[in-house]
């Protein structure tokens, strides 16, 4: 730790040196205070979490009391999160996968189209389509209070991120050649699909689906129309808690919220680095 | 070949009939719902006639213009810092910085509240100050926060992917050319990074105006449309009011995004 | 070397081609190639070589009423998964997921031979390529003329009953071509399968091939061996397509040819004839005591090393490429006389 910082003094001396020192110290503490802005509150809610009175604060003391609190009553809810991701990422899985390699294969002004039209669930508020399935499938009594219901939703809103993860990859290789290659040699359709689009695809279909999992699990604006008493995501009872119950309990809900997420977040950064050409995080947006 | 045509259009089938039931269909009906109700076609003039929808419209475009100004300006200062200066600690505050890109609206709000609300931080620093605790979790000031809060992390990527391919052969020349600093970023810096400064511009407008979660977490005495709608279809039971609405909201969404792809070529969202 | 299997000839009857966007790429083609010959389509770019070859593999489909035969089976209803024919691409198509050896033994496994076949027929083709050395590299580790060899290995490992190359020396700089030019006309000769090979490049395809076919526009041009393409060209395009060809034009008269450069005596003249063409090595500088038929004065003078290549103007649009073998350098202006081999003229 401390050699960081003395590392990090010592960089900064010597950019202080040769460039405007003022310039640069106030564009740094411009970005360390937006940093501060959106990490400080995030520690905060995980130490309201963990804290036996937030009022108090830290000299209350440390306790799990909350998470616990939260676990009694809502683990549910987590199960249901995790559950409907993983369902969300398989049917994105079957639904995208070939869908973009044939966008990949046809590039004309109907597979355009048809990009357009994928995208439409994600541009829209998710208030909207909600509301849409809503008025159209709202009797279909069975359908509207199972967790089909929610799992639609989820599927439609990050189809295109899979579809569009997948399309990357896949045009960035001579996908015709390589096919005429393997047909050339005799592979029918399904032997090429199996050996060689599917390999080379992987990278695109890992971040695809680290993406289809992240957005499940934080999706709220759709679930919280979509949802019913018994068919709660984490998201949901967030909502529920921050509402009814004190400060700690919401926080240690939340801080169960972020344990989930945040190594999803990282993976996705590590594996598309926002400077690189790959598929990048800026897209979730 | 035909039966690659064929094949391939097989393939699109299950994602196609996917989307046409679940999206296609629900939207056209939702369009027709909005003109079924008791003001009939009219609903959908309601949004600019009716004063309350309108102020609410208003309210809305106001704070997205807002957030989105608000926020351009700083993810420009910090993601041209942060990509032009190499120092150790750099990626750790670009993660920083991109972390919330995931956070659901309502977790948005509960952030607003642990820095704004009645036990914040904010109100414990003033109160130390000054005595007065500042409170505004609650009000349109807090929302707009919420706002800037999720729309940074999603614009500070676009401005430093585009600060990237910045050619600084252009910059070097205007120094050459005797400009100070702040010519070079007035007249080099800038307008080339005007392309990425509207596409991620109005993936911010877009999404400010369809945020749903945070203001629902701020609670209901901010007049948003997603709030309006929100309580014409759970409180009023005004389904044609609601549906009118949200399909013109959803329109105005597209629209603005669709403008956006088209300066910028990739996907958008209005998620918050 | 029993590498491929028994070659078969080729028939196109009435094929053309053409796209979906309506450009005509091939306009009616019969060809006949024999088995076991290397028949290489040279021309310039957009003269439907390339569509030609992939009507001959089964990516394209020829415009109803084309057919294609291999010995006397119609196979023009068959995809290239069921035609077995070893394919060469531009750009190799070497498979980024799969080390060398798993992509020269892909055809194999396709066919469901077992391991140990697969394994003892790789390493055939590995030894036969000498890249024994890169079987466990991955396809990216590659030099240009590394994925060449590959793509030949893959090819021919499945034992096609012919090979089919589309410029596969394109990709690759001018020595290594002239290398890999050499080992593929002897891996050709050696292995006696019937071979189609496209390629822009002259000197590739007089090299390389048994017979030519050179292509204009979606039409052939001229058929024949490397030797009639260039000594007696059919046509025009022909003629100027392949090497350099001089052009002189006056009038003829009872074997006697008379231009602005002098005059020829030819006794076959053809009546009525208005140019001549003929090559640079069929005219040379007329030695000291030699009557010269032509003359004119140097314009501009290349020393290339092993000769010197001279552009003679004669009061013609185009001045005459002449080469001279002598160790005399040239002045700019100088008056030569020439003399032509009458063996060597054209009238087309």
């Amino acid at each position: 730790m401390h050699q960081l910082m003395y590392q990090l003094m010592r960089q900064l001396t010597h950019k202080l040196m040769h460039k405007r020192r003022w310039l640069f110290m106030l564009q740094l503490a411009f970005t360390l205070l937006i940093c501060a802005f959106l990490i400080v509150p995030v520690i905060l809610s995980m130490l309201a979490g963990l804290t036996v009175n937030y009022l108090v604060g830290i000299e209350s003391g440390l306790t799990l009391r909350w998470v616990v609190e939260v676990w009694d009553g809502y683990r549910e809810t987590i199960f249901a999160s995790i559950g409907l991701s993983l369902a969300c990422l398989a049917i994105t899985l079957v639904l995208g996968v070939p869908a973009a390699y044939a966008l990949a294969r046809r590039q004309n002004r109907f597979t355009r189209a048809i990009e357009e039209l994928l995208v439409m669930p994600v541009a829209v508020p998710g208030l909207a389509t909600a509301l849409a399935l809503i008025v159209t499938y709202g009797t279909a009594g069975g359908f509207r209070t199972s967790w089909s219901f929610i799992l639609v939703g989820h599927v439609l809103f990050t189809l295109p991120f899979m579809v569009r993860a997948v399309l990357a990859v896949l045009m960035a290789i001579d996908l015709k050649t390589l096919e005429e290659g393997a047909a050339s040699l005799g592979a029918s359709f399904g032997q090429r699909f199996r050996d060689i689009v599917l390999p080379n695809c992987r990278s695109g279909i890992l971040a695809g689906s680290l993406m289809v999992v992240t957005l499940s699990m934080g999706e709220f604006n759709m679930t919280w129309l979509l949802h019913t008493p018994f068919t709660k995501t984490l998201p949901v009872g967030l909502a529920d808690a921050y509402a009814s119950l004190r400060l700690e309990v919401g926080s240690a809900y939340t801080l169960i919220f972020f344990v989930m997420i945040m190594p999803l977040l990282l993976a996705l950064q590590f594996f598309a680095t926002p400077r690189s050409k790959k598929f990048s995080v800026k897209d979730v947006s | 070949m035909q039966s690659e045509n064929r094949r391939l259009l097989v393939l699109m089938l299950p994602a196609g009939v996917f989307f046409a039931a679940f999206f296609l269909l629900p939207m056209g009906r939702l369009f027709f719902i909005g003109g079924s109700g008791t003001l009939g076609w009219a609903a959908y003039a309601a949004i600019v006639t009716d004063r309350l929808y309108f102020g609410s419209l208003l309210s809305t475009l106001a704070v997205a213009t807002a957030t989105t100004l608000v926020t351009l300006v700083i993810s420009g200062i910090a993601g041209v810092f942060l990509q032009r200066h190499r120092f150790p600690g750099n990626a750790v505050l670009v993660a920083m910085l991109t972390l919330p890109l995931a956070f659901p609206g309502v977790v948005i709000g509960f952030m607003v509240i642990m820095l704004a609300g009645r036990q914040g931080l904010i109100g414990t620093v003033t109160e130390a100050i000054s005595g007065e605790r500042l409170v505004f979790a609650y009000s349109m000031a807090g929302l707009f926060m919420g706002y800037v809060y999720f729309s940074i992390p999603r614009t500070i990527l676009t401005v430093m992917a585009a600060t990237e391919k910045l050619d600084p052969k252009l910059e070097e020349a205007a120094r050459s050319l005797g400009a100070s600093p702040w010519q070079v970023v007035r007249d080099v810096i800038l307008p080339g990074l005007k392309p990425a400064f509207i596409s991620s511009g109005a993936i911010c407008f877009a999404t400010a105006v369809g945020a749903f979660g945070t203001a629902f977490t701020l609670a209901t005495r901010i007049n948003v449309l997603p709030m309006v709608i929100y309580t014409e279809f759970t409180l009023s039971a005004n389904i044609a009011m609601a549906a009118a609405l949200s399909f013109v909201l959803g329109a105005i969404t597209w629209v603005v995004l669709a403008l956006a792809r088209s300066a910028a070529g990739s996907t958008v969202a209005a998620a918050g | 070397m029993s590498a491929a299997g028994r070659p078969f000839s080729i028939q196109l009857k009435g094929c053309s081609k053409t796209f979906p966007d309506g450009t005509r790429a091939l306009e009616t083609l019969e060809l006949d190639i024999e088995a076991g010959e290397t028949l290489v389509f040279l021309g310039p770019s957009g003269c439907g070589k390339t569509t030609t070859l992939r009507i001959i593999a089964g990516l394209e489909s020829p415009d109803v009423g084309g057919q294609v035969f291999f010995d006397s089976e119609n196979v023009t209803a068959l995809p290239i998964e069921q035609r077995n024919v070893g394919m060469v691409f531009q750009s190799y198509a070497l498979f980024p997921n799969m080390s060398v050896a798993q992509n020269i033994g892909y055809g194999l496994r396709i066919k469901k031979h077992n391991a140990k076949a697969i394994n003892a027929r790789v390493s055939e083709m590995l030894e036969m390529m000498r890249i024994e050395a890169l079987a466990d590299r991955r396809v990216d580790q590659l030099s240009g003329g590394q994925r060449q060899r590959v793509a030949l290995a893959r090819a021919l490992a499945v034992r096609p009953r012919a090979l089919l190359l589309d410029e596969p020396l394109t990709a690759l700089d001018a020595k290594l071509r002239d290398t890999l030019r050499l080992e593929i006309d002897t891996l050709l000769r050696s292995l006696a399968i019937t071979t189609v090979y496209v390629t822009h490049d002259q000197a590739e395809a007089m090299a390389l091939g048994d017979r030519i076919v050179v292509m204009d526009q979606g039409c052939v041009a001229h058929v024949g061996t490397p030797r009639e393409i260039y000594q007696r060209p059919a046509n025009r395009f022909v003629a100027e397509f392949i090497g350099t060809m001089n052009k002189v034009s006056g009038h003829a008269s009872a074997g006697v040819f008379t231009c602005s450069a002098g005059t020829i005596c030819w006794p076959q003249l053809p009546a009525g004839a208005t140019e001549l063409l003929f090559r640079p090595e069929d005219i040379r500088l007329a030695g000291a005591d030699e009557p010269s038929t032509l003359s004119g004065r140097v314009a501009a003078a290349f020393f290339l090393g092993d000769r010197t290549r001279l552009f003679i103007e004669v009061g013609e649009a185009q001045p005459l490429v002449v080469e001279s073998p002598a160790r005399r350098s040239f002045e700019l202006g100088e008056q030569l006389g020439l003399a032509i081999d009458v063996n060597g003229l054209l009238v087309l």
